[in-house]
Formats: structure tokens, C-alpha cells, sequence
């Protein structure tokens, strides 16, 4: 006989957990225990919005009161997706707006969101407190009004790295003068002026607003009346960050950082004027997130301002950091976790910039608690990358970007497989990477042998054969996320490891060498799989077995193939790979 | 039949196209694959570096450097932004769209007569230097303006000074 606890104290624990994960494997324990926990789950995460229906989800969970969905594949953020791809939010904020009156929080991420759409959500649900869009389009601050209007509640509203069609600039008006909850505030991508009166008031009366990320069209001399209105805030994005030669600008600016006691994060800085860095000084001591990503100031202003944060915790900076500001933030910011260094000139070396190898190197051996690193490059070693998996074999996240394809070590001309196989053999609790450089089949084996920990892996440009692939597939147990690019791999790999497709969030391969005839097999064979053939230039042959596919990207999914494919994308149907 | 290098060959060798047959709905997007060569012939490559496009688009904004070009017979001036090409292949497609000046960008990378037209550049000195000679991103510090001469008009073998 089994015992068991009382429904409602069964209820009542599980509120305390709140993971997805944990809630998940809660619902594996037996019958009852999936019974009482999808009707009290509150939270919903699915990371592909094509792996299941709105309408299983809704069944399954009643009582969702935030969903989170991702649509595009991440390569999108790179242009390889092309458009009309699809990842459109449409179907699920419908029928979401029916059934879950009480839905309070929605995230999209690389999804294609419309006005009409967001004019629903502000209308359908009683208690709408968050929105959050991150690398969204489809809509425009049209759609931004209605959610302004009718949303009594909102606490947020995250625009981040969106493409909004801006038609008028006034949509931030719409906020009712009674409108008071606001948190957080994202609007940075947003490319034209937003009327600053209307901003300034919504600041004003906003005092609980925590977070506020400003357009680049805000002016430099705005700034110190926001901060003046709002002096709790706890993250800032500034708008450009230049102003003409005016000494007030600086004061007031200065004395309105001075009174910001609360503020840990700084970002935005756009088209910065170094003179204005020092006006805030003052809340250096105090920071533990520093986005310089898009401040083109050279090396001695950088290093000036992280030697003033202790406390950094995460930076992102343009490569003008170069060795000499990631030698003097090794040495200044031991609370360090996460560096992020992005390229300044995308294509080839800019003579001025001093950013090599070394400079990772040093931050790996000063900063303890660095965990993920985002590293753009023009040159890398084995040595270093030995050196640097020596050091810290903490790291979760390893993005290595060589910027050259298929660059080897440059001071042996060997490809980077040992440097890389140092790596996934020291930090054992890796469970991101991205490679580049010049690397063949043998630092797939060392992935596959000892990247256990590994969720999401990102090649480009490497490779020798399908071995490669096959270390991967066979290697990495708990694999979700696979992205390849221009690499030798193809069908005898694929086919050789079908069932680890089906345990994987997606795979996706472009400019490989998998063929027609692989993917038609692969669908046969794995009907739990959307296996999905891009073929753009309309070449493909879908009768042809032989023919290479461009694009390849399958999905584990218990949604059936998705009906909303631009034409030159199939699926793979399992019993005859037609064309519609 | 293992592709091993040179990957984006077989792959065109491979396609058999429909007849008559063009694109599908698809975007304007390059599709060429250059194998990024050793001297990074990097042009070519879509989505490499991976860079968003939105850290892309704001990056290239910041560092402007609008320079005037001018056209033998053209009634009026242009300019152009430099830092938005990647090199003088894509400079030289940006000034044909411009001028209808076609064969310019293989003019400026190879030192034949084949084109009717030649491009010049006024340096920091004020000298006037021939397009194409010094590294792309050494070009882009230095040139002020740019000028598209009909090979007419520029007593052409003077210009090429292998040509004697």
C-alpha cells in the first residue's frame, strides 16, 4: 500500500520549487504526483516554440501565470536564417489570451511578434505585470501604445536588442498619468526619439523603477534629470554619451551620479566623449556589471575606469581593452565571473588594437572567479589555451572566437586541437563552448571524451570527416544544443546516431555535407523529429537523393511538422520526402 | 564520396538546378563561400564573424568616414561612407552601383587595361594615389576623396607603371 500525502501538502511543497527542471522531474515520480504538479505549475519554459502546441501546453498546465518561449535558432542572431523562416508568437498569444486570464508574464526571444498581437495581450489579461521581447520583430511602438494604455499593472517592459518599427515617437504618452508600477524599463533598441517629457514624468512617478535602459537618442544633457527623478535605480543604460563643450552638462551630470547610492550596473554608451567618463566615477566602487560593448574609447580610458571597480562581476568591452586594460583588470576586479570582448573592426586587425592572446591569459590567472568568457581574437596558441584551462578550471561557458576561419596556432602553425582538449579536459563542468581556429577530427574526440557536462557546443570552419561529428554525437551525453557551420560533416555521422537526435533540444547544419537522402532516412526513422531542409536558391532536388542540403535544422517536437514554413523550407515528411 | 576541403566547390558540383529554376522566396543574402583564405579573403562570408547584427549595425555606425567621389562627366558629386565596406572588392561594387562604372572594384585589384575606368585617391598629402596599392584598412585611414577617371582621360599607361 502506498502512502501519500494529502493533495493540498503535496500543493504546498511543490510551490517551493520553482526550477523548471526540478519542477519536471517532479512530474516523473508516478500518476498523482504529474496530476497535482501540472495543475499547479506556474511557470512555463520551452525553448523551441515548434517543439509543442500552444494548445498541449494549455491542456497540460491550467494555471500558468508566466510563459516563456524562444522561436528563430540562435544562428539567426548571425544572419543565417533566412527571412520568413518563421517563430511567430502569433498562434500562442491567441490562444493564450483565452485561456489563461491570469497570465502575468510573457518572454519571447527570436520570435516575430505583431502589433495586433501585443494589442491583445494588453486587452486579455487582468493582472499583466511583464514583457519582455529580446531580439523580437514584427511590430512597432504602435503595438508598444496599446500595451502602454491598457496595461494598469506593468512592472516591465524589455525591448532588449528588438527591431521595432518606430511610427511615433510619442508612444511612451500612453502610459496613463495613474500608471505607477513600473521596474523596469528597456527601450535602447529603439532607433528614434521618444518624447522626453513623457519619459521624464513616467520617471517621476515610477518609484519603484529599478532598472531603465535609455535609446541612444537620448542626449547626454537628459540624463541628469532622469537620475535626479530616479535616484534608486539599480541599472542604467544611458543614451549617447557626448555632449558638446559645456561644463554644466558634466556637473550636473556628475552630482546627479553622486546621488544614484543604489546603482551595480552600467550600460549603453554610445558614441562616448572620454572627458564625461569621470562624471561617474562615483559609482565605480559600487558596480558589478560594466557594458562597454558599444564605447569605442581607447585602452588608458578603459583601464582607468574598471582600476575604480572592485566589485566588477561582468564586462563587456570592445577589444580597444586590449592586453595592457586586461592586465590592469586582472589585477583590479578579483570579483570577476564573467568577460565578454567583442571585435571593434570585424574583419581584419586593426593595427591600433593591441588584443592578443595574452590578455585572456592574464585576466584567466588573475580573476578566480571567472566562469564565461566571450573572447573575439586575432591569434591564439595551444599554449595559451593550456595555460588558461590550467588556471581555471571553474569555467561554465568558453566562446572562443578566432577571427579568421580556420587559423591555426600561431606560433606552430598546428591546429588548436590540444589547446581546445586542454580546455574540456580541465574544466569539468563546462556546458557551453564555441570553437574556432584550425582544428581537425581529433579535438572532437577530446570533446566527445571528456566535455560530459557539455549543453551547448557552436563549430565553425573545423573538421576533418563525419568522425568528428560522430565524437560529438556519441560523446557528449548530455548534449542539447548543436550548431554547426561549414564543416565536413554529413550523412554517415548523422545516421549513425539518430536516437541521440530525439534526446537534444535541436541540431542545426548549414553548409555541410549532408544529403537529401540522409535527411529522408533520418525522418523515417525518427518520426519524433521535425527534420526541416532549407534550400533558398531553389537548386534542390528533392527526387534526388544525392543532392546536399544548405541548411539543415531538426527538432525534437511532439507538435507534428509546423504548417508555417515560407516555401523553400520543407519537411521531411516520414513517408514520402516531397515537396508541397 | 567524402567531401573533405574545399567543401563549398563540391557542393556546387553537386546541385543539379531545376530548369529555369530561381530562387524561392529567400532573401538577398550572399551566398557565395569564400573558404576564408589565408589572407582572410573575408568578404564573402555571411554571418562570420559571429557578431550580432545588431552589435554589427551599431558598430559600423560609430566610426564613419564619409569621403566625396567624384566621376569624370558626372554632373554631380557622391559620397560614400568607407568604413561600411570590407574591402576594395565591395568598394568597388558600391561605386558601380553609384556611377555604372562596371569592372571598377576587379580594376583597383588587378593592374590590367581591361577596365574602362580607373580609381584614384587623394591621400593625407594631397598627393593623388592609384586605388588598390596599400592594404584596404591603411587605404580607409588615408584617403580623403576619391575620384573615378575614364581611362581616356588619365594617359593610362603612366598609371600602370608595368606597362612601359
Amino acid at each position: 500500500m502506498v502512502y501519500s500525502l494529502p493533495e493540498e501538502v503535496l500543493e504546498h511543497v511543490f510551490s517551493f520549487i520553482t526550477s523548471d527542471k526540478d519542477r519536471n522531474v517532479v512530474s516523473v515520480v508516478c500518476k498523482s504526483w504529474y496530476e497535482i504538479e501540472r495543475k499547479c505549475r506556474r511557470k512555463v519554459f520551452i525553448g523551441n516554440c515548434y517543439s509543442v502546441s500552444p494548445g498541449i501546453m494549455i491542456r497540460r498546465f491550467p494555471e500558468v501565470r508566466s510563459v516563456e518561449l524562444k522561436g528563430k535558432p540562435h544562428f539567426a542572431d548571425f544572419n543565417l536564417v533566412p527571412e520568413g523562416w518563421g517563430g511567430y508568437a502569433c498562434s500562442w498569444i491567441d490562444k493564450m489570451s483565452r485561456a489563461y486570464p491570469w497570465l502575468e508574464e510573457i518572454r519571447l526571444k527570436w520570435m516575430v511578434v505583431t502589433d495586433e498581437s501585443l494589442e491583445l495581450i494588453s486587452t486579455s489579461f487582468k493582472n499583466y505585470k511583464v514583457l519582455v521581447l529580446a531580439s523580437c520583430e514584427g511590430f512597432s511602438t504602435d503595438g508598444l501604445s496599446a500595451i502602454a494604455a491598457n496595461c494598469r499593472n506593468l512592472r516591465e517592459l524589455d525591448l532588449q536588442e528588438s527591431e521595432v518599427m518606430d511610427s511615433s515617437g510619442h508612444w511612451l504618452s500612453h502610459f496613463p498619468d495613474t500608471f505607477t508600477s513600473l521596474e523596469s524599463l528597456n527601450i535602447s533598441c529603439l532607433g528614434s526619439e521618444v518624447s522626453f517629457s513623457a519619459l521624464e514624468r513616467l520617471v517621476a512617478r515610477s518609484p519603484n523603477l529599478k532598472t531603465l535602459r535609455l535609446n541612444r537618442a537620448v542626449p547626454l544633457g537628459k540624463l541628469s534629470t532622469l537620475l535626479q527623478q530616479a535616484p534608486q535605480l539599480v541599472e542604467l543604460g544611458t543614451g549617447a554619451y557626448l555632449s558638446g563643450v559645456r561644463s554644466d552638462v558634466y556637473s550636473a551630470l556628475s552630482k546627479a551620479f553622486l546621488g544614484c547610492k543604489e546603482l551595480k550596473g552600467l550600460s549603453g554608451f554610445w558614441d562616448v566623449d572620454p572627458s564625461y567618463l569621470p562624471a561617474f566615477y562615483s559609482v565605480c566602487s559600487r558596480l558589478t556589471t560594466l557594458n562597454l560593448s558599444y564605447a569605442t574609447i581607447r585602452s588608458p580610458d578603459i583601464t582607468k575606469v574598471i582600476s575604480l571597480c572592485p566589485n566588477l562581476q561582468r564586462l563587456l568591452v570592445l577589444d580597444h581593452i586590449e592586453d595592457s586594460g586586461l592586465n590592469a583588470l586582472a589585477l583590479s576586479c578579483k570579483n570577476l565571473q564573467e568577460l565578454r570582448v567583442f571585435p571593434s573592426y570585424l574583419y581584419v586587425a586593426d593595427a591600433n588594437v593591441t588584443l592578443t592572446e595574452q590578455g585572456l591569459v592574464s585576466v584567466s590567472q588573475g580573476c578566480s572567479k571567472l566562469q564565461s568568457v566571450l573572447y573575439f581574437c586575432h591569434q591564439m596558441s595551444n599554449s595559451a589555451l593550456i595555460t588558461i584551462a590550467k588556471n581555471r578550471p571553474n569555467l561554465t561557458c568558453f566562446r572562443l572566437c578566432i577571427i579568421e576561419p580556420r587559423t591555426p596556432d600561431y606560433l606552430t602553425h598546428e591546429p588548436l586541437d590540444i589547446g581546445f582538449g586542454a580546455i574540456v579536459k580541465h574544466c569539468k563542468n563546462l556546458n557551453r563552448l564555441s570553437l574556432s581556429g584550425l582544428l581537425t577530427d581529433r579535438v572532437f574526440e577530446y570533446i566527445g571524451t571528456h566535455a560530459k557536462k557539455l549543453d551547448m557546443l557552436s563549430i565553425a570552419f573545423a573538421g576533418d570527416s563525419d568522425l568528428g561529428l560522430h565524437h560529438v554525437l556519441s560523446g557528449c551525453e548530455i548534449l542539447k544544443k548543436l550548431e554547426i557551420r561549414d564543416c565536413p560533416f554529413g550523412d554517415t555521422a548523422l545516421l549513425a546516431n539518430v536516437a541521440k537526435l530525439a534526446t537534444m533540444r535541436s541540431l542545426w547544419m548549414s553548409s555541410c555535407a549532408v544529403s537529401i537522402g540522409a535527411c529522408k532516412i533520418l525522418s523515417r526513422k525518427m518520426p519524433m523529429l521535425n527534420v526541416e531542409v532549407t534550400d533558398e536558391n531553389g537548386t534542390l532536388d528533392p527526387k534526388l537523393d544525392s543532392c546536399l542540403v544548405e541548411k539543415l535544422y531538426v527538432y525534437r517536437t511532439v507538435a507534428g511538422p509546423r504548417s508555417d514554413m515560407p516555401g523553400y523550407i520543407w519537411t521531411m515528411d516520414r513517408d514520402s520526402a516531397n515537396k508541397i | 564520396m567524402g567531401p573533405h576541403e574545399g567543401l563549398g566547390l563540391e557542393i556546387t558540383e553537386l546541385r543539379l538546378g531545376l530548369p529555369g529554376g530561381s530562387g524561392g522566396g529567400g532573401g538577398e543574402k550572399k551566398r557565395v563561400f569564400s573558404g576564408g583564405g589565408k589572407n582572410g579573403n573575408m568578404d564573402l562570408v555571411v554571418g562570420w564573424p559571429p557578431v550580432c547584427l545588431y552589435k554589427k549595425n551599431n558598430i559600423c555606425h560609430v566610426t564613419k568616414m564619409y569621403v566625396k567621389v567624384s566621376m569624370d562627366g558626372a554632373p554631380f558629386l557622391r559620397k560614400v561612407d568607407l568604413s561600411c565596406f570590407k574591402g576594395y572588392s565591395e568598394l568597388g561594387m558600391g561605386l558601380e552601383k553609384l556611377f555604372g562604372c562596371s569592372g571598377i572594384g576587379e580594376a583597383m585589384k588587378e593592374e590590367s587595361e581591361s577596365c574602362e575606368y580607373t580609381a584614384i585617391y587623394e591621400d593625407k598629402d594631397g598627393d593623388w594615389m592609384l586605388v588598390g596599392d596599400v592594404p584596404w584598412l591603411m587605404f580607409t585611414e588615408t584617403c580623403k576623396r576619391l575620384r573615378i577617371k575614364r581611362r581616356s582621360y588619365a594617359n593610362g599607361s603612366r598609371l600602370h607603371g608595368t606597362n612601359t
